[in-house]
C-alpha cells in the first residue's frame, strides 16, 4: 500500500513506494494487450483531468489509464471552461470538490500548483506537470521503460541532456533515478543549468560527451524553441550542433544504452532522426509505459487498497 | 495641565547611552523630567517596575496602501497596527494609487493620519512622477508639505542617470533617496532566492547580484556626488560588504534590514508558502549571518519592517501569481527580541538603537531619543512576556505573515505618543 494520498513529485516519495508503483505498472501492461481492455478495479470512481496547459499525450494517457480501470474520467481543459472566464484555481478546486471527484490530475504552468490544489480539495491530487517543478508520472514511466530492459535501476549511469533549468521532467527523473540507486549526470548549455544542482542528487558534467560516456541510459529533453529569444542560447543551429545528440555522441555511451525522450521531439535539434528511429531508441515504448504507470498511480491512490 | 508619571521603568535610550531605572514625568505631552524617584501627587501614576521603557520605536519603511488600496490596509488600520507593535512613528512608502508624487497627496496622508491620531505617520514621496522612472517629482514642494524622504520603492529607478539627478536634487532640501535596489533585467520572472530551494521547487531564482549591482551603483553615485543615499532592506552578504566598504570610504550611505531577513531563510518557502514570498527574497543562512554581523558592527543603521499588507485573495494563489510582501509591524519587536537578541546574542542596546535613534538619524529627524522638553513618545516593553503570534488577532488588515504560530518572548505593552496612550495592555 502506498504511503501517501497524493502524487505531487518524486522528491518526497519513498523508494519502496516507487518500487510498488513500478511493479504494479508492469502487471497492468498485460491488460493493455487484451482484446477487451477493461478491468473493473476503479468502477464507480471519478477522475478529472484538469489541464491548464495544452497537452495531448499526457492527458490522453491519463484518460485511457482511467478508462482501462473502469473509472469515469472527464476532461476539464483551460481553453473551453470557466478558467477562460477568469475563475481562480481555488474556486475551480472547490467546484470539483462539491462534485465529489476521487482524483484530480492537474497540469499547470505554475510550479507548486499541484501542492496548492491539495489545500483546497479532499480528493487525491496527481501532478501531471507543474511549471518547472516536477512531472512525476513521466519519470515513473521512464524508470519503468528502463527497468524492463535493464532488469534493475541500481548501478546504472543515467545522462540527462538539455534544458535542465526549465525541465520538470529532469527534476523528477533526477529524484527518481537517484533514489533507485542510479547515478545521474546532467549536461547542457550553462545558461540552462540549475543553480546548486548537486542539491538534487545529480552530478554536473562539464560536457555532453562526459555525461554520455559509458552511460546506460541517455534522456534527451525537449528544447523550447522560444528560449532562444531570451538569449539562453544563440541559435537553434548552434544548439543542435553542440548540445543535440547524434549517432557519434550516442556511440560514447555503452553499446546497449537506451535513448529516451519525453516527446514531442524536435527532430534534428535535440536528437537526429537516425537515432530517434535507431535501435537504441525506446521513445515509442515510453508511451506504452506511460499508460501502465498512470494506471498504477490511479490504482494505488484511489483504488480499493485505500 | 495633563500630568502622567511613569514610575520605576528601566529606561534604555541608546541615543544618549542611557540605561538605568528612572521615573519619567510627562506634562502636556512633553517630557518634563527624567529622574530617579520623582515624587509628586496630583498626577496619574503608571507603575512600570520590571518593564523596559525606550524612546518610541520608529519604523522607517511601511506600506499603508492609502490611498487606493484600502482593502489591503489604510492609514487607520496601519496606525493601529504600528501602535500595537510599539511604534510611535512610521514612514510610509508612496506606492499607493495614485502614488504620493505631489504635495497634495503628502498632505492627504498627513491630515488623515492626524485625524486618526494614533502614531506619527511620516510620508515618503515618489522619486519620479507616477513612479514611472521618467521625470523627477516636485521634491521641493513635497518636502515643504512634510515628505521626509523620497523613494520609488516597489518600482526601483532603473536609470542611473535619473537616480543621480534625483539624489542631488533631493539633497537641496535636506532629503535623501531611499532605494529599493533591484536590477530589473536580473529580476525578471524571479520568485524566490536563487539557490537550493529555487532548484528544488522549480521556481525562478532572484540572484544576489540583482540587488548588489544596484547597491554598488548607488554607492558610487553617492560618492561621486557627495550626497547621501539610503539602501532599503538589504538582504545579501554582498550588500553588507558593499555598504561596509562604502562607509569606510566616507560615502554617506546608510541601510536598513528587516526582521524577516534577520531571522528567516529561503527554507521558509519550502512548502510553497506564499506568506514567505517577499522581495527582496529570503536568502541563505550565510546571508542572514552577514546581516547580523552588519547589525553588530554598525554597518546597518536601522531595522525596518517593510510592512507590506496584502489581501488574502492576492496571497492564496499559485506561488508565481501571489503578491510579494509580508506584514511586520506587530511581530517585529517580538521577533527581534526573541531571535536576534535572545538566540543570536546581539545586544539589546543595539537593536533598540536600530529601532529608535538609528532611523531618526538616517532621516534627519529630531526623534528617537528622550529629552526634557521633547515630545513624550515612549514605548514600554515587557521583556519577559511570552506570546504566540496569531494572524487573526492583528490590527493590520493583512494576514500575510510567515511568523504565524511563532512563540515569542518580549512584547510592547504600552505605546505612548505625545504623552497619550496609543496602545496599552497595562
Amino acid at each position: 500500500m502506498l504511503s501517501q494520498k497524493h502524487l505531487l513529485g518524486l522528491e518526497n516519495v519513498k523508494k519502496s513506494d516507487i518500487e510498488l508503483l513500478l511493479d504494479t505498472a508492469e502487471s497492468f501492461k498485460e491488460i493493455m494487450d487484451r482484446d477487451v481492455k477493461k478491468v473493473p478495479t476503479l468502477r464507480g470512481k471519478s477522475i478529472v483531468n484538469l489541464f491548464y496547459e495544452p497537452s495531448t499525450r499526457t492527458r490522453t494517457s491519463f484518460e485511457l489509464a482511467g478508462k482501462y480501470l473502469s473509472a469515469d474520467t472527464i476532461n476539464f481543459t483551460s481553453s473551453a471552461s470557466s478558467v477562460r472566464k477568469g475563475e481562480s484555481l481555488k474556486d475551480t478546486a472547490k467546484t470539483l470538490e462539491m462534485m465529489g471527484v476521487d482524483a484530480v490530475i492537474i497540469r499547470h504552468s505554475s510550479s507548486g500548483a499541484a501542492s496548492y490544489l491539495t489545500r483546497h480539495v479532499s480528493a487525491s491530487v496527481i501532478n501531471a506537470g507543474d511549471g518547472t517543478h516536477e512531472h512525476p508520472t513521466q519519470a515513473l514511466l521512464d524508470m519503468l521503460t528502463v527497468r524492463e530492459r535493464k532488469g534493475t535501476l541500481s548501478g546504472l549511469k543515467v545522462a540527462i541532456i538539455g534544458d535542465i533549468l526549465h525541465s520538470r521532467v529532469a527534476r523528477s527523473n533526477i529524484f527518481g533515478f537517484t533514489k533507485m540507486g542510479s547515478e545521474v549526470y546532467v549536461a547542457g548549455p550553462s545558461t540552462l543549468m540549475l543553480p546548486d544542482i548537486e542539491q538534487t542528487g545529480a552530478k554536473l558534467a562539464e560536457t555532453i560527451e562526459e555525461a554520455v560516456k559509458d552511460a546506460d541510459v541517455v534522456i534527451a529533453l525537449r528544447i523550447q524553441l522560444e528560449r532562444q529569444q531570451k538569449a539562453l542560447f544563440p541559435t537553434i543551429r548552434e544548439y543542435a550542433r553542440l548540445f543535440g545528440l547524434n549517432r557519434d555522441k550516442l556511440a560514447l555511451a555503452r553499446p546497449d544504452a537506451l535513448l529516451l525522450h519525453p516527446g514531442p521531439v524536435n527532430r534534428g535539434i535535440e536528437l537526429t532522426s537516425e537515432i530517434i528511429d535507431g535501435p537504441q531508441s525506446v521513445i515509442n515504448q515510453q508511451v506504452r509505459s506511460g499508460v501502465a504507470v498512470r494506471m498504477s498511480v490511479l490504482y494505488h491512490l484511489i483504488g480499493g487498497s485505500r | 495641565m495633563m500630568k502622567t508619571l511613569l514610575k520605576g521603568a528601566r529606561l534604555l535610550d541608546p541615543g544618549q547611552n542611557f540605561d538605568a531605572i528612572m521615573d519619567i514625568l510627562i506634562v502636556d505631552g512633553k517630557i518634563a523630567e527624567i529622574k530617579p524617584d520623582i515624587n509628586i501627587s496630583d498626577t496619574e501614576i503608571i507603575d512600570l517596575s520590571g518593564k523596559l521603557a525606550t524612546p518610541g520605536l520608529i519604523d522607517m519603511h511601511v506600506h499603508f496602501r492609502d490611498p487606493g488600496y484600502e482593502y489591503k490596509e489604510d492609514i487607520e488600520s496601519g496606525s493601529m497596527s504600528a501602535a500595537a507593535g510599539g511604534f510611535t512613528a512610521v514612514a510610509c512608502m508612496p506606492n499607493t494609487n495614485p502614488p504620493l508624487d505631489n504635495s497634495s497627496l503628502i498632505e492627504y496622508v498627513k491630515s488623515k493620519a492626524s485625524k486618526v491620531g494614533k502614531v506619527k505617520v511620516l510620508p515618503i514621496g515618489c522619486v519620479t512622477k507616477g513612479q514611472k522612472g521618467e521625470e523627477i517629482t516636485e521634491m521641493g514642494d513635497m518636502a515643504r508639505a512634510g515628505a521626509v524622504a523620497f523613494s520609488d520603492d516597489g518600482k526601483p529607478v532603473a536609470s542611473a542617470s535619473l537616480m543621480r539627478k534625483a539624489m542631488v536634487y533631493a539633497a537641496m532640501f535636506d532629503r535623501l533617496i531611499i532605494d529599493h535596489c533591484e536590477d530589473p533585467s536580473l529580476f525578471e520572472g524571479g520568485q524566490i532566492n536563487e539557490g537550493r530551494v529555487s532548484t528544488l521547487l522549480g521556481l525562478m531564482g532572484i540572484p544576489s547580484a540583482c540587488e548588489e549591482i544596484m547597491v554598488a551603483r548607488d554607492i558610487l553615485l553617492a560618492r561621486e556626488m557627495k550626497t547621501p543615499v539610503h539602501i532599503a532592506h538589504i538582504s545579501t552578504r554582498g550588500s553588507v560588504e558593499l555598504v561596509r566598504w562604502a562607509k569606510r570610504e566616507g560615502v554617506k550611505v546608510s541601510c536598513e534590514v528587516t526582521p524577516h531577513h534577520l531571522t528567516l531563510t529561503e527554507e521558509a518557502v519550502m512548502d510553497y508558502d506564499t506568506n514567505a514570498k517577499v522581495n527582496p527574497p529570503l536568502r541563505t543562512k550565510e546571508d542572514l549571518e552577514a546581516l547580523l554581523e552588519g547589525l553588530k558592527d554598525g554597518t546597518v543603521d536601522a531595522i525596518a519592517t517593510d510592512h507590506a499588507p496584502h489581501h488574502i485573495d492576492e496571497k492564496d494563489l499559485e506561488f508565481d501569481k501571489a503578491a510579494f510582501g509580508l506584514i511586520g509591524l506587530e511581530t517585529a519587536l517580538g521577533v527581534i527580541l526573541t531571535k536576534v537578541v535572545g538566540e543570536n546574542g546581539i545586544p539589546l542596546n543595539t537593536v533598540i538603537e536600530k529601532m529608535t535613534v538609528g532611523p531618526a538619524k538616517v532621516l534627519g529627524l529630531d526623534m528617537g531619543t528622550l529629552k526634557v522638553g521633547g515630545p513624550a513618545d515612549i514605548t514600554v516593553i515587557d521583556l519577559e512576556r511570552e506570546w504566540t503570534v496569531d494572524k487573526d488577532k492583528f490590527f493590520s488588515k493583512g494576514r500575510n505573515t510567515p511568523f504565524h504560530g511563532f512563540k515569542l518572548k518580549g512584547k510592547a505593552v504600552m505605546t505612548i505618543v505625545d504623552g497619550k496612550s496609543a496602545y496599552s495592555e497595562m
